[in-house]
């Protein structure tokens, strides 16, 4: 579990590492650079192909090039909160999904109180309520047609969730493969309860059929192409955030627990607040990266919190490389252009291709995409 | 730091030495007005039924270099362990001062209070530099949110490369610890435990593994923090033992056998037993 943290600037010998006071250099001239070309595609270039540039034209970007770019941006913010409480602090959760899932159900609700009489019924309820025979909103539906109060709930049902969990599980000094066992049982009772119609999320078709957010018609090109560079400004303001923890002091305690949490304990660090503090910021993320995601695919349900993908999660983050940040956005990016083309040509050998993936990049690769990069330039 | 050797530093707030300390308030610092710094008190814990401590009793002074000697199983590192809150006893108390009761504190909160250890198996922050391993122990608010936004002042770097220099480390300050030998990790645990500003250190066999040279230096800091700090040190090594300690506890099945100065233990007859008929 061993990774080196090359990307970090070392120490020369009678040099001094951290100036003096001074904030420490949040990246490198040349990150700074490749962060910079990447804003530039993804807000300015990207958008200007898609709306501006003729159809017919080489340089034009598809609405499903957008669309699964948008897609897998979010898959990249839940990489990078997962090499958060995975990659630095060793904690591997396979809960991860849930906490995606919950932040896009949020978000979920607005859009479909959004929908108006707009939908099957005409009908001031969603249709799945209409066809449970419902005649008001359930109590947990109230104050939803506010995006601002849904947006709040994006972060605070993972948050809390999280934090509540974690509070037990860390105070209780669950580790390791429990840890992670306990993660996946939750988020699969949670499947459980989501499929349920009385639950009152649509059980097990979830929401859909989103008509607009914000007043706008939400599959109008415009409105595609702003939530795709809200998307990516998310995805580069994360990067930006993560890198500042872990180049933080509190960056390189959440490393040492991961490396020697007893060592931790007796140097007057109680390991428990600090992971508490990882694990929630990191369902946090994840929650709004669901929330993002959301709108732009159409749809959400409960197969978002099914076992199987918290652990695709986890796959992502190794196959990009642990503890590096940029790697798991890397590694998201890269598995799932993969799984689109593997879906539409071969869809029955996904499955297969991804565990052979885990299986050669765990045995060649431990320190994944990322760490080929490193090895190259050391 | 107590940077003077006089072995009364917290004198002044011992006038609150009536009341026991509720674990948050106020009294952080150590009372040592009765000179002790460290008391157990018919220590006994058991592990599925076998008695690892049985009845341990021990006094430690402030300023004093005790070592603890004893066979392998004698219960050594598990007195350590009860110590900095790693085991709790099942029956009798563990006091730091007069008024810290050990067994109720968390390992953090022991740390915090004063309390520095180090392992029987070095442990370091692999990962991280030498410099950055001296960091992350420095006596600071060690809670989240300071943590979060803490910035190295040049106090805390010079006293740093200080340590550094206490330690023989300064060239290796760049390097990750987990490249180190094993004697220079033992080294730098040691150097944590300074950074830690502990009134009390416990040094589980600080010098096993060391080269003669190193060992020979080891000896030296140790004789050089007594006074300002208490350490209390287990070592296998008889010749290290008999060189630097002021008084000598000798561990069996758990139990206190003998206490004295080296020559003392040494001519004690039951002490001769155990370790000749091993
Ligand atoms: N967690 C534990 N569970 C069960 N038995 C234990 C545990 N910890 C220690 N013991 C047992 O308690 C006894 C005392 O162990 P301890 O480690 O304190 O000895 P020690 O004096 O430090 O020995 P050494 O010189 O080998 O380090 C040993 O017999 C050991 O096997
Ligand atoms: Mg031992």
């Amino acid at each position: 579990m061993s990774v080196q943290k090359s990307l970090t600037p070392t120490f020369v010998p009678g040099a001094l590492p951290h100036g003096t006071g001074a904030l420490p250099r949040l990246w490198s001239g040349k990150a700074w650079a490749f962060l910079g070309a990447a804003a530039l595609v993804l807000l300015v270039v990207v958008p200007v192909c898609n709306l501006l540039v003729p159809k017919d034209s080489v340089f034009h970007v598809s609405d499903y090039t957008v669309t699964l770019i948008g897609k897998i941006m979010c898959y990249a913010i839940v990489a990078l909160a997962m090499d958060l409480i995975w990659g630095y602090t060793g904690i591997l959760s396979l809960g991860h999904g849930l906490f995606f899932a919950l932040g896009g159900y949020a978000m979920g609700m607005y859009l479909m109180r959004s929908i108006g009489r707009d939908g099957v019924y005409k009908s001031d309820l969603p249709d799945f309520m209409v066809f449970l025979d419902w005649k008001t909103y359930p109590w947990y539906w109230s104050f939803t047609d506010n995006f601002w109060y849904c947006a709040l709930l994006v972060v605070l049902v993972p948050g809390v969730l999280a934090f509540v969990f974690g509070f037990f599980a860390f105070r209780s000094r669950i580790k390791g493969v429990y840890f992670s066992i306990i993660t996946q049982a939750l988020t699969y009772a949670f499947m459980l309860l989501f499929f349920r119609n009385d639950t009152g999320f649509g059980g097990n078709n979830g929401f859909t059929d989103f008509k607009r957010i914000l007043g706008f018609p939400i599959a109008a090109p415009e409105t595609r192409v702003a939530m795709f560079m809200v998307t990516g400004a998310a995805l580069l303001g994360f990067l930006c955030l993560g890198r500042a923890i872990v180049q933080s002091k509190l960056g390189r305690v959440l490393t040492a627990i991961r490396d020697a949490e007893t060592r931790v304990m007796f140097s007057g660090y109680n390991p428990v607040y600090f992971k508490l503090f990882i694990w929630t910021l990191s369902a946090v993320i994840c929650g709004v990266a669901g929330a993002l995601y959301v709108p732009q695919v159409g749809i959400i349900n409960p197969s978002e919190m099914s076992p199987a993908n918290s652990i695709e999660i986890a796959i992502w983050t190794a196959v990009g490389g642990r503890g590096t940040l940029i790697g798991p956005v890397i590694g998201a990016a890269a598995v799932n252009l993969g799984k689109s083309w593997f879906t539409q040509a071969l869809p029955e050998y996904w499955l297969f291709a991804l565990g052979l993936l885990f299986i050669l990049v765990t045995l060649y690769l431990p320190r994944g995409i990322a760490g080929l990069w490193i090895k190259k330039r050391s | 730091m107590s940077a003077n050797a006089t072995p009364i530093p917290n004198a002044g707030a011992s006038g609150a030495s009536g009341h026991i300390s509720d674990g948050r308030v106020a009294m952080k610092g150590v009372d040592i007005s009765h000179k002790g710094i460290l008391y157990l008190d018919s220590i006994s814990v058991s592990f599925d039924g076998f008695k690892a401590l049985n009845d341990l009793n021990l006094v430690v002074d402030a300023g004093e270099l005790r070592c603890v000697i004893g066979p392998n199983g004698a219960g050594k590192t598990t007195m350590m362990d009860v110590i900095t809150g790693k085991t709790r006893p099942d029956t009798g108390s563990a006091f730091f001062g007069q008024s810290i009761d050990l067994t109720r504190l968390s390992e953090p909160e022991i740390a915090d209070r004063g309390i520095g250890r180090k392992f029987q198996k070095p442990t370091v922050f692999t990962d991280h530099t030498v410099f950055e391993n001296l960091e992350l122990a420095r006596k600071a608010d060690k809670r989240v949110w300071p943590t979060l936004t803490a910035r190295l002042d040049s106090a805390a770097r010079d006293r740093i490369l200080t340590i550094l220099d206490t330690i023989k480390l300064t060239a290796e300050a760049g390097r990750p610890a987990g490249l180190l030998s094993h004697g220079q990790k033992q080294w730098l645990e040691i150097g944590m435990l300074l950074m830690q500003e502990p009134q009390l250190l416990l040094l589980d066999e600080p010098v096993a593994g060391m080269t003669d040279d190193e060992t020979m230096r080891s000896a030296e800091l140790f004789e050089s923090l007594a006074g300002e700090y208490t350490l209390v040190v287990v070592e296998h090594d008889m010749d290290f033992v008999a060189r630097i300690a002021d008084r000598v506890t000798v561990l069996h099945e758990g139990h206190v056998l003998a206490e004295g100065s080296m020559q003392q233990v040494q001519e004690n007859e039951q002490v001769i037993e155990v370790f000749l008929g091993r």
